[in-house]
């Protein structure tokens, strides 16, 4: 892979746009698809007619509920006769569609591309979670009856385990979330809660307990990118995407460290290369970081760099990590507090940066000025990252 | 800007059992062929990889957690596309064009033989409220497709054999198990799975894996003194749900056709290419394929009755057999294709071999009941 | 402030039991006949014969548990087969008292990873503890001590990962 200094075709963020996110939305996979990308559209000032490609991701088909997902639901996106298609990297699929958004204008064969990432859990009954029962290997795990958050569990504990870090440092993360989440007006679970509330909420699998992990959620997010000649007819200030990442592990997750993310280092490393950044903790400015659990979001932090390892709890504890701090993580409310509809989350938070970066994010606005801002996602059995950097 | 060239390709044989083999090894005996024959040392030096799967073919959510390690691709770029193959190599196309990539890898396979309720899968596929309750073969929505396309198209139950007497006779250089040398009396006494559609108009399914190796213009030349390039690729859909479109066309592949047209340069496609592999999961696809890649000469009946798509005609079709002779390889269909395609372009494609072909088209559909095209131009 | 009225009509789980809103429903049933392929076939068997079995790849050195045909840092083909011996050292470890579908336990499930000492450094495999306290664990004493394979009567096993009941912490040698 080459480092390009000419950035040939630079590609920029015109126009963002989502849905509500709750446990259960009436509208169906489609309609909810539709309803993002108006809004996207709307923002950037464009129709679908002006739309050339449509990029769209969504996390496992058994939520939805239909077989080859993409196909059946390309009319929600506007993809009537367009070239479409559908990219899967389990829950870094939100940011991934992003980046892959990115390449179909840097490639130069589309100008203008419209990004979708939808989910919609509450189609499974009972409970969406036996799912993710089929993510792992059928016959070395599975036969243990193994639950979601198991692994989650494991990791959190590995990672407490290293660091010596306390349940109460990386509940402040949950705390900080969702208060932030108060101010964002498609949040499914803004409250104000504290340490001992988290403390005390029902354990699942120790160490994890309720309050430290996001819900299920229904949502659909849309982005309109372009490229740098259409971008400067629509608006005075696109927001530039400068550096992309990803990188994916080994499926033997029992074989890996399980206290430091080593896929989202390289992934960082690629976007960081790409962004033409040196030293991430001072040049990016605020950060959404894939938070489905708590203690993800330090864990994150250290893997892209924004803090040496063990060091994020307290850099937490010490409020670097709020809205008013010097490194914002989470302005948004995270997946904790704005919800987790899998694939739309990740792509809220590309959302959320092309906001903040343009300064529109009202009450949930960060009090430093900035200019970089950085997403992230993660999937898989703990094996995907993909990052993606954006600049005003 | 650079151009993207396919520097390597590799594949196991197409068959209709592979239970020695667990996917995993199918993929790693597809991809060692293939970075083989490139000539690449994968861990240095691929940038990316790409599958392209659906997790309810292989029976396991989230699957692109499966593929990075029999790929070569541990802790590098790695993706799925919920596509074709072809799907997977248009996205490698523009990865490369970006200028950051170099050598990106594509993957896919089919394990069909391992699903026992293939035709729940199908059935799943389908709108949940308007579909499913009434329909229960998906092979009926093929059926409703056939009736229309022969009705739009003039298309005769002879112009079908022939087409697929063709595909047959020209699988049996591939060693294929499905190919049979099949004469009028054997298809007229065929059974109707769902009237029209009969069992000889559909291609089996069969397992097999393909990875294929493409690279930015530069690294071609350091590999190869035979690149296949890539002139133009082209990809659409028709929109979800077939049901509400079975009254039009298969618009879409013409506008995934003129897509790649447009970017090869390419003003009129009969005669400046030399062969096509194109759609045939379903006999009566590929004559809807051809005429809406303006592949036709015109008069569609003609050129079949002429013989002018066989292997002595004066534009191939579907030179390695196609589905019907091969069998139809799920998402791995496109990547098939490929292959044919490819050992043509090498001259490598034995009895099969046409006269010096320099340029080529492949294009594929997506499985019942999916309404998304892909098209791939190459040249020598 | 973005983003500006997000659409969208949320609905209660009441709502739907009352049969407030309309629905339709569908269920899947899906058998897939898997090959376990070599290496994990021997594996099983290993497993049935009461032992756990490695793959040894010369590229690296490494001892993979469980075997695979390809070495995934090398991508070369793996070597060796090695019986890496059924004690481990707990790499961390888990209290759950739900279920994979989300419904609660009777009694609490201890869950871990261990790394088998009989292979690479860090080769850890999932599976259960027994015989230890959860309080052993959710104060993380458990961690790092070394625990030892129980296994089902030889009649019992099946070749699955089963046919270890659990793994049980031994004294330090």
């Amino acid at each position: 892979m080459r480092m390009n200094i000419h950035f040939k075709n630079r590609v920029a963020c015109v126009g963002a746009g989502m849905t509500l996110f709750r446990r259960r939305l009436f509208e169906t996979s489609d309609e909810l698809m539709w309803l993002a990308a108006r809004k996207a559209l709307d923002e950037a000032g464009l129709t679908i007619r002006d739309i050339d490609c449509v990029v769209y991701g969504t996390a496992p088909d058994n939520f939805d509920g239909i077989h080859m997902q993409s196909e059946a639901l390309a009319d929600g996106g506007g993809a009537l006769n367009k070239p479409y298609t559908r990219v899967y990297v389990g829950g870094g699929t939100g940011v991934f569609s992003a980046i892959a958004g990115w390449w179909h204008v840097a490639s130069g064969l589309c100008r203008r591309v419209l990004v979708i990432a939808e989910e919609k859990m509450s189609h499974v009954q009972p409970h969406p979670q036996y799912v993710f029962h089929h993510i792992f290997d059928p016959v070395t795990e599975k036969p243990l009856g193994v639950n979601l958050i198991w692994i989650f569990a494991l990791e959190m504990h590995r990672y407490m385990y290293k660091y010596n870090i306390k349940k109460e440092d990386i509940a402040l993360v949950s705390v900080k979330n969702k208060r932030n989440a108060l101010d964002h007006p498609a949040a499914q679970l803004g409250m104000k809660i504290t340490v001992d509330d988290v403390l005390n909420s029902e354990v699942l699998v120790w160490p994890v307990q309720r309050l430290d992990i996001s819900p299920i959620s229904d949502g659909a997010v849309a982005l309109v990118f372009t490229d740098e000649e259409n971008a400067k007819q629509l608006t005075d200030e696109p927001i530039w995407i400068d550096g992309v990442g990803w990188s994916l592990d080994t499926m033997y997750w029992t074989n890996r460290d399980l206290a430091f993310p080593t896929y989202l280092y390289y992934a960082g490393k690629m976007a960081y290369k790409m962004a033409g950044i040196h030293n991430p903790k001072k040049e990016i400015d605020f950060a959404e970081v894939y938070d489905p659990f708590d203690y993800k979001e330090l864990h994150h932090m250290e893997g892209l760099q924004l803090a040496r390892k063990g060091e994020a709890p307290i850099l937490t504890r010490e409020g670097v990590t709020e809205r008013d701090g010097d490194l914002p993580i989470n302005p948004s409310g995270g997946l904790l507090g704005v919800g987790n509809p899998i694939a739309a989350a990740g792509l809220m938070k590309v959302a959320e940066v092309y906001w903040q970066l343009k300064g529109e994010a009202g009450r949930r606005q960060v009090k430093k000025d900035v200019v970089t801002g950085l997403a992230q996602a993660w999937g898989d059995l703990m094996q995907v990252g993909t990052v993606i950097i954006m600049r005003r | 800007m650079s151009r993207v060239a396919l520097v390597g390709i590799g594949s196991t044989q197409y068959r209709p059992e592979t239970s020695e083999k667990n996917f995993k090894e199918l993929m790693y005996e597809a991809a060692s062929r293939a970075y083989i024959d490139a000539g690449i040392e994968p861990r240095k030096d691929l940038d990316c990889v790409i599958t392209a799967s659906e997790d309810l073919w292989e029976g396991l959510a989230i699957f692109d957690e499966y593929v990075p390690d029999q790929l070569g691709g541990v802790l590098k770029p790695v993706f799925t596309v919920g596509g074709d193959g072809l799907h997977g190599i248009i996205h490698a196309y523009m990865l490369i064009k970006t200028g950051y990539f170099d050598l990106v890898a594509v993957e896919a396979h089919s394990k069909a033989s391992e699903i026992e309720t293939l035709q729940k899968i199908y059935h799943f596929a389908m709108d949940p409220l308007y579909i499913r309750p009434v329909v229960d073969n998906p092979y009926a929505l093929a059926a409703l497709e056939m009736m229309n396309i022969m009705r739009l198209l003039d298309i005769t139950f002879d112009m079908l054999d022939m087409t697929i007497m063709k595909n047959h006779l020209n699988a049996l250089e591939w060693g294929s198990p499905y190919a049979r040398i099949y004469d009028y009396d054997n298809l007229e006494s065929s059974e109707y799975v769902a009237q029209p559609l009969r069992e000889v108009d559909i291609a089996p399914h069969v397992d097999g894996a393909t990875v294929a190796v493409l690279a930015s213009e530069e690294k071609a030349k350091e590999l190869t003194d035979e690149p296949i390039w890539i002139e133009g690729v082209g990809w659409a859909t028709q929109g979800g749900r077939i049901e509400r479109n079975l009254h039009n066309f298969p618009v879409s592949l013409n506008t995934a056709g003129n897509m790649a047209y447009d970017m090869a340069g390419i003003e009129n496609p009969m005669a400046e290419l030399d062969f096509a592999e194109v759609d045939d999961r379903f006999s009566f696809r590929e004559l809807a394929s051809l005429a809406m890649l303006r592949l036709d000469g015109g008069d569609l009946m003609e050129m079949v009755v002429n013989g002018v798509y066989t292997l002595d005609g004066d534009f191939p079709v579907n030179t390695g057999g196609g589905f019907l002779g091969n069998g139809y390889p799920l998402e791995a269909g496109g990547m098939m294709k490929l292959l044919h395609a490819v050992k043509q372009l090498r001259g490598e494609a034995g009895f099969n071999q046409l006269d010096n072909p320099e340029k080529a088209l492949v294009a594929v559909r997506r499985e019942v009941p999916s309404n998304s095209y892909a098209v791939v131009i190459l040249a020598r | 402030m973005k983003p500006e009225n997000p659409p969208g009509t949320p609905y209660k789980r009441s709502e739907f039991e009352d049969g407030k809103i309309l629905y339709t429903e569908d269920s899947l049933e899906l058998w897939y006949r898997w090959s376990l392929g070599k290496y994990l076939g021997r594996y099983l068997e290993g497993l049935k014969e009461g032992k756990i079995l490695g793959r040894y790849c010369r590229g690296c050195g490494r001892i993979y548990v469980p075997p695979r045909e390809v070495c995934q840092y090398c991508f070369r083909e793996t070597d060796e087969w090695v019986e890496v011996g059924d004690t481990g050292i707990v790499n961390t470890a888990v209290v759950s008292y739900i279920q994979a579908d989300r419904s609660r336990m009777d009694k609490p499930l201890i869950i871990a990873v261990i790394e088998l000492e009989g292979a690479t450094e860090g080769m850890g495999i999932l599976h259960k503890l027994g015989e230890v306290d959860p309080e052993d664990v959710i104060n993380r004493k458990i961690f790092g001590k070394r625990v030892k394979a129980v296994w089902k009567p030889p009649e019992e096993r099946t070749g699955s990962v089963n046919d270890i009941l659990y793994f049980k912490p031994v004294e330090e040698v």
